[in-house]
């Protein structure tokens, strides 16, 4: 089915500001802003854009360590997003959890994850709730390769696949668990093969290419919300930066580098809309403006917000104690 | 109205249908909770209701869309629970004997107990998670575990091991209407103690404990089947003119240290007595707590009483030189009450 300009522009919209987010992200790292570890999205956007134009604001999403491309294709606020980055009790999480963990349930976004594989069972438990609950919400669990080596992934698609949980299982094949490559890690050659092993629908997309995620995703939502249960989609990707800001990335070649670059999500994107008219060369200049205004704002935001009060340490361990 | 003689495994069972009753999001999840699902001959009833029998019944009253039987997958459906609860409803999810948290202690000490905290304050996990503790049985190094204090470690988590039918009915209930992740240890070895019951709901209020039994020498502190060891020991003491008061723990996290200081500071000397392994357990840790907040009322060195530092041996024989003892308790007490 065709889409309609306007997804077409807010597909191409959540792209560049996840883009123009992890750009500034990146430099204020370097810039040595921002404590702890970050592992930045860039040139996977089309995965995030593609899958999050399918949802519903009540919709359920679950991440994993390389999130902040998840949170802002969900809807979380780029201000909280930096901020926390930032650890300032202004951010999403009150500074508390950080780019691995940085979460907005009230987006449904149910968190970024510091351990690989932990997502699945989580993602499960959303699904549950709205299967149990009789709603029609679905749930969208974010992954790599490399964590479809872990049992969690195993168990937890056969559990959706007996349940017919609405939950899509959405592999972001960027090429390299931290610094191994798939193809040392993974006895298969297509990742989305293994859904044959639980007897639900695997397949295989360009996850360079947004309308092409976008299309698979609306058939893997549509079939979870008919409760007819998962899908394994593996979205082949490639992320431009290292496993987390610092790697040196010797893994990786100059050629294949390129390679990918060539055929970055938001430049063919662009270059679709424009030939084919979708958008004009104005339009999408005033989107990439408006992103980078934003971003700008966000650092703003962020650097001008308190630190947390030293008592903040004690609350929201529990409800009540 | 009480009824005489129920047993902890009725008690336990009588909470969950109670509070499945009155709150339809409490769902209850686990490896055959009910048994046999989906086979049409069985028509409704459950084939097991549980391991032990704990859960029969509730399948049949509820049904598959509130009872759920999973695959034996506890990774897959312990975070399935943590993930529901943090969506709205409240599960009551079996993770059948406590050693198997092995095979899922992520999902619950890094996902589930984090959860909140990570994110701000902006989650909730309302779980229960009921699992099997304790030796006694014959059921080997695998099966017999007391591993609470490894749950008690984590922020985030409460645990809680009742050692009457009265208390486990009371906090179970409470456990269930609370909204964080509780974890409710269930001593195997005591399903069959039986106790009056109140026939309505009813609450006890978790990370209070009890005193069992008033004495003046000595404090004796124990948990589930301990707490009854020590019982045991105070009688023994009593015909040799020693007074043990006897508190049964109840909540380790959050934990009463006040009841506990109270009577230190009355009787001046502090037996811990625990059937897990001794360190970095809850004997280490209520050693602790007496040590640094009541060091300067006791009158004698503080005494442990514990499994020794192994695995639970299987033999029947080296399984009870294994267990804490009345004797041990009796012996420990009186190395420190000199009469």
């Amino acid at each position: 089915m065709a889409l309609d300009n306007q997804t077409r522009k807010s597909l191409y919209e959540t792209m560049t500001r996840i883009r123009a987010f992890e750009e500034r992200v990146r430099k204020e790292f370097a810039g040595g802003k921002l404590p702890g570890f970050v592992h930045l999205y860039a040139g996977q956007e089309a995965v995030a854009a593609g899958v999050c134009a399918s949802l519903r604001p009540t919709d359920y999403i679950i991440s994993n360590h390389r999130g902040h491309g998840h949170c802002i294709a969900k809807g979380v606020d780029t201000k909280g997003m930096m901020a926390e980055l930032f650890g300032r009790a202004t951010g999403t999480c009150k500074g508390k959890g950080g780019s691995m963990h940085i979460a907005d349930v009230d987006k449904g976004m149910l968190g970024a994850n510091g351990i690989v594989g932990a997502g699945f069972p989580l993602a499960c438990g959303a699904g549950f709730t709205a299967k149990v609950k009789g709603t029609d919400q679905v749930s969208v669990c974010f992954f790599g390769d490399g964590s479809t080596n872990q049992g969690t992934f195993h168990e937890s698609v056969n559990l959706a696949a007996i349940w017919k949980l609405p939950v899509i299982f959405v592999c972001e094949n960027n090429g390299y668990a931290e610094a191994t490559p798939v193809g040392y890690a993974v006895g298969v050659p297509d990742l989305a093969t293994r859904a044959v092993a639980y007897g639900i629908p695997g397949v295989i997309v360009d996850g360079m290419n947004v309308i092409a995620v976008h299309e698979a995703a609306g058939k893997a939502v549509a079939r979870a919300r008919a409760g007819e249960g998962p899908t394994l989609m593996e979205c082949k990707t490639y992320r431009y930066y290292g496993h987390f800001e610092g790697d040196g990335q010797s893994y990786k070649t100059k050629e294949e580098v390129q390679r990918y670059r060539d055929r970055d999500p938001l430049r063919v994107f662009r270059g679709q809309a424009e030939k084919a008219g979708w958008i004009s060369s104005a339009e999408l200049d005033a989107i990439d403006a408006k992103a980078a205004a934003e971003i700008q704002e966000a650092v703003a935001y962020a650097e001008s917000s308190p630190q947390p009060r030293l008592e903040d340490t004690f609350t929201d361990v529990y409800v009540s104690y | 109205m009480a009824t005489p003689n129920v047993s902890m495994a009725k008690a336990i069972n009588d909470a969950i249908c109670q509070e499945m009753r009155r709150d339809p999001t409490v769902i209850l999840l686990g490896e055959d909770v009910a048994g046999g699902a989906g086979l049409t001959h069985l028509k409704g009833e459950d084939a097991w209701g549980g391991p032990l029998g704990v859960t029969k019944g509730i399948g049949a009253e509820f049904g598959p869309g509130r009872v759920w039987d999973t695959p034996i997958s506890e990774s897959a459906f312990v975070g399935t629970a943590i993930g529901a609860a943090a969506t709205g409803l409240r599960p009551i999810v079996e993770l059948m004997f406590v050693d198997f948290l092995g095979v899922c202690f992520d999902q619950i000490y890094n996902q589930g107990a984090k959860m909140r905290y990570m994110f701000g304050g902006r989650a909730r996990v309302p779980l229960v998670i009921r699992t099997m503790i304790g030796g006694g049985l014959g059921a080997a190094a695998q099966h017999s575990g007391c591993l609470y204090s490894l749950f008690t470690h984590f922020p985030g988590l409460k645990t809680v091991v009742p050692s009457t039918p009265y208390d486990a009915k009371g906090l179970l209930i409470s456990s269930i209407r609370d909204d964080d992740l509780v974890i409710f240890f269930e001593h195997k070895a005591m399903y069959g103690m039986t106790g009056a019951v109140p026939d309505e709901p009813y609450t006890v209020p978790l990370g209070k404990a009890e005193v069992k039994r008033q004495g003046s020498d000595a404090t004796a502190v124990g948990i589930a089947k301990t707490a009854h060891t020590c019982l045991e020991a105070a009688e023994l003491l009593e015909k040799e003119g020693i007074s043990l008061e006897v508190i049964d723990l109840r909540s380790l996290s959050p934990m009463d240290e006040e009841t506990i200081l109270t009577s230190v500071a009355k009787t001046q000397r502090f037996v811990a007595v625990d059937e897990a392994n001794p360190r970095c357990g809850m004997a280490a840790d209520l050693a602790a707590l007496v040590a640094t907040k009541a060091f300067d009322r006791l009158v004698a060195p503080i005494r442990m009483v514990t499994a020794p530092h192994t695995p639970v041996p299987f033999s029947p024989v080296l399984e009870q030189f294994y267990l804490p003892s009345a004797e041990k308790v009796v012996e420990a007490v009186r190395s420190i009450v000199k009469k």
